[in-house]
């Protein structure tokens, strides 16, 4: 394999959310195929500054794949051609000498685009704030061992859990839905103990919320499986649906 | 040893197992209707300061988070793999409170204060029962019950995990807590917003200056306290395990406002990460410490053996950690791990292009136990592997190489988490106290969550009962005074036009702390560090090229802050590096060492806490000593052979 490849880059490139955005061609010379994504737009971006150009925004942190700030959508797929993969640990040895590169950022009405590959997940957080969470105060808790859990359940719920809230789901899905995201931390509580003294009002307040954000409906396209970067599974959507049709007919 | 006049460490007297109980009967209490009348302000939203709001506002106190993130479950804590200790003693193996504070002041190598140590083991048990309330999935075994296993400088099982992701399941549960609160009304969640200065008034910390980091508005806010929870500075060095973003900015402003800053040049260098491959490099990945538990840690024996690993027969392997330390074998903590790999390649045994790694071994494991079961343990690491380096290590060895992790020093703060500066309290990595001069694996989980949900709930309740805290607003002339540096700042770095990047000038800084005041140190290249910085520095306010506006969303901008904050606070590390002539834990004076090349300890000099007082960028600051009195666990040369 070639050490280093040469890459066209074509990125959407808006100030903000008021302002339209437009596509700008960039030339990425001489990429080390060892270098992630997110470090080749570093090498991008050092040149860019060099020539007195604003660097591309996007967001990113842990590059480790695990705080779920990065994201974009390469080549029309949310954070790239690699499954079960967040952007930052694509690395260029899946590219080719000579290949095209469209970076864009997540499109959808409910995560607005606020610069460049950087868009607002805000509406996640909201979601959370109405019910993603199990209402137990700091202190007065029983033993930890108080309550067997089936191991089984427990990797079920380990399994939703897992969610790192990129939003790469909406992004892939033809409708921008959320479900994988609310579904996820629905599961999560749904399958504890601990989840089911709240589960009919968590699951009701979470679908009203992810409703009012603005994030569409589920057509069962399993396009958010195919995006998640941890490979959460559809099957979590079913569940939701189920605690929500039981919650509302009780 | 005296005390410096300006430390009372407020520690409770009495046995030390009874020293935060009757402490917390005799903290005085601010009545239920009274909470809502005081506002608190929590800067971070990781394990520490996410717990801490989440626990305020349940009280019942107005309290205001911020973080630079946008949203407050991306923080660092977010990264931790591998587990958080907790004296439980549910494997029946031994372990107790007792236990874990003890071998807590020996991972420290005795720079920790043992009243501190101590409640931290004592509250690590609630932290346990407080996250499966919450609904975090630990791993269980069949029968239902919680599963354990073991770290770094132990010999109990006392580790829990949920998978190797147990950072990320402990800090969405303090989220979900936080976030409850935020719909409840209790917590105003400011995201994107950078603290940049610390407002004092009449001395205490009364509110904070950002810059919100969507539109560049500056804004003040007022409080009757200011909690810190804003992680290390391992970033100083460029190339660390933690995130981008993580930065000294929000304690170093703190510091020049007059918090004293404890021991920074205790800096953890985690054994096991992904060896540096090139200079495009933006960060290097941890491998958690919990794959020294099945894996092995060997180099060839003989020098320049460039053979691939499968053709290093046995008997030309070198398992040096398990040859020189047979009781802990590699699980040896991470001072002593780390510093051995650095000596094989030293010695020429590395292996890799480089020359800068070691092998970390599965196949033994794998033989053993199946790889089904090794995946079970270690899959999500493994892909990690594999998707970083393209090799896998079902396969092939790992290769590790030690990189810097955690920062033990901190901001100093009281047995209430109080800093120098009335009204500041400091919260998890951000302050120095719980972890001497190295951190034990899974440690790290437990402070920020102990700080966060089990001490300063009791302790700012205190401070705000028993002092005078008259009513401020941003109205106040200190807080516009504070808003004018921030803006003289901002202004300043977008005036240089120069042509170098912000990265550039970071990378510069890292690799010469690396170089200098990393693995090991020595007088000669601290002093060459304490030379170069300031003309890197002067270099930076030259020919720093930083684009783009300031009302504007910039991270050109904020990295170009949080790298001008950096290159004045390695110079406080390198100095305090250069005056602690002893070895311990992660700071290694290559002239104290004994005869085998271990850590040499000068108990009689140097058994302080070393709080640096801040006197002006570019000069020298002042030293303040809180002499370390241990109690209850004797002082003694560590050793885990």
């Amino acid at each position: 394999m070639k050490e280093t490849i040469n890459l066209t880059l074509k990125v959407w490139r808006q100030k903000n959310q008021y302002t339209p955005g437009k596509f700008e061609v960039y030339e990425a010379k001489n990429v080390d195929t060892h270098a992630s994504f997110l470090e080749m737009l570093d090498v991008v971006n050092d040149d860019l500054t060099q020539k007195g150009i604003e660097p591309i925004a996007f967001d990113h942190d842990c590059r480790e794949g695990i705080c779920g700030a990065c994201g974009a959508v390469i080549n029309g797929k949310a954070h790239g051609p690699l499954s079960r993969t967040t952007l930052c640990q694509l690395h260029m040895r899946f590219f080719k000498d000579n290949d095209t590169i469209v970076i864009e950022p997540y499109r959808a009405k409910a995560l607005p685009v606020i610069k460049d590959l950087v868009v607002n997940r805000t509406a996640f957080d909201r979601i959370i704030s109405s019910g993603g969470f199990v209402s137990v105060k700091t202190g007065g808790t029983p033993d930890a061992n108080a309550i067997p859990i089936s191991k089984e359940n427990s990797d079920l719920a380990m399994d939703a859990a897992q969610c790192i809230g990129c939003a790469a789901c909406v992004a892939a899905c033809p409708n921008a839905a959320a479900m994988l995201f609310v579904s996820a931390k629905v599961s999560h509580l749904a399958l504890l103990p601990q989840g089911q003294v709240e589960a009919k009002r968590r699951v009701k307040n979470m679908v009203h919320q992810m409703d009012k954000e603005g994030f569409g409906n589920c057509s069962n396209e399993y396009l958010c499986e195919a995006a998640c970067p941890k490979g959460i599974s559809v099957a979590n959507i079913a569940r939701m649906n189920r605690q929500f049709m039981g919650a509302s007919i009780s | 040893m005296a005390d410096s006049k300006r430390l009372q460490s407020n520690i409770p007297s009495g046995p030390i197992a009874e020293k935060w109980t009757q402490h917390k009967f005799n903290l005085k209490l601010v009545n239920p209707a009274n909470k809502r009348k005081f506002h608190v302000i929590v800067v971070g939203t990781g394990l520490a300061g996410a717990s801490a709001a989440a626990s305020l506002s349940e009280l019942g106190y107005q309290v205001s988070a911020f973080c630079f993130q946008d949203s407050p479950r991306r923080a660092h804590s977010i990264a931790a793999q591998g587990g958080i200790n907790s004296a439980k003693n549910y494997p029946n193996d031994g372990d107790s409170v007792y236990r874990l504070f003890y071998d807590t002041v020996k991972g420290g190598d005795f720079r920790a204060r043992e009243a501190n140590v101590y409640r931290l083991a004592e509250v690590s048990t609630n932290i346990i029962d407080q996250c499966v309330a919450q609904g975090v999935p630990f791993a269980r075994e069949y029968g239902g019950l919680l599963d354990n296993r073991s770290f770094g400088g132990a010999q109990v099982s006392r580790t829990f995990y949920a998978r190797g992701q147990t950072g990320q399941q402990l800090l969405l549960g303090a989220y979900s807590a936080l976030m409850k609160e935020v719909g409840r009304g209790g917590v105003t969640l400011y995201t994107r917003h950078e603290m940049l200065e610390l407002v004092l008034v009449d001395g205490q910390a009364r509110g904070i200056v950002t810059r919100n980091m969507l539109t560049g508005k500056i804004e003040s806010f007022a409080a009757d306290a200011v909690i810190l929870a804003t992680g290390g500075y391992s970033n100083v060095y460029f190339l660390s395990t933690n995130a981008m973003g993580c930065n000294v900015t929000a304690t170093w402003r703190a510091h020049k406002k007059g918090a004293f800053f404890a021991n920074p040049c205790f800096t953890q260098i985690h054994p096991t990460c992904i060896p540096v491959h090139g200079s495009y490099q933006s960060k290097l990945t941890l491998m958690s410490e919990s794959l020294r538990n099945d894996g092995r840690v060997w180099v060839p024996k003989n020098k320049g053996d460039k053979r691939p690993p499968a053709a290093i027969p046995e008997d030309e392997r070198d398992y040096y950690l398990e040859r020189k330390y047979p009781s802990f074998g590699n699980l040896v903590p991470r001072d002593l791990a780390s510093r051995n790999a650095k000596i094989v390649c030293d010695e020429g045994r590395g292996v890799g292009n480089t020359g800068l790694a070691v092998y970390l071994d599965f196949a033994d494991s794998i033989k053993r136990l199946g790889a089904k079961k090794i995946e079970e343990r270690y899959g999500n690491l493994f892909e990690m592997y594999e998707r970083i380096t393209g090799d896998d290590p079902y396969k092939d060895p790992m290769m590790m190489y030690p990189a810097v992790h955690y920062t033990m020093g901190g901001l100093w703060v009281d047995y209430n988490l109080m800093s120098t500066i009335p009204g500041l309290h400091v919260l998890g990595e951000a302050n120095f106290s719980d972890h001497g001069a190295n951190r034990l694996g899974a440690s790290a989980l437990m402070q920020g969550l102990a700080d966060g949900y089990f001490v300063i709930p009791y302790t700012i309740g205190h401070y705000l009962a028993s002092n005078v805290i008259p009513k401020v607003d941003t109205s106040h002339p200190a807080f516009k005074e504070a808003e004018d540096q921030v803006n003289q700042r901002i202004r300043k770095l977008l005036s240089i036009n120069g042509k170098r990047t912000v990265d550039d000038f970071h990378k510069e800084l890292g690799l010469l702390m690396w170089d200098k005041c990393g693995m090991a140190r020595n007088e000669q290249g601290l002093k060459e560090a304490l030379k170069r910085i300031p003309e890197i520095r002067q270099e930076f306010y030259e020919n720093v090229s930083v684009t783009g506006t300031e009302g504007d969303f910039n991270q050109t901008l904020e990295k170009a802050g949080r790298v001008a904050d950096f290159l004045e606070f390695a110079e406080l590390l390198v100095t305090d590096a250069l005056h602690r002539e002893e070895s311990c834990g992660g700071h290694f004076r290559e002239e104290s060492q004994t005869p085998e090349g271990e850590a040499q300890r000068k108990d009689d000099e140097f058994s302080y806490v070393a709080a640096w007082e801040h006197k002006g960028v570019g000069q020298a600051p002042e030293l303040h000593k809180e002499a370390l009195e241990f109690e209850t666990v004797s002082l003694s040369q560590r050793s885990y052979k």
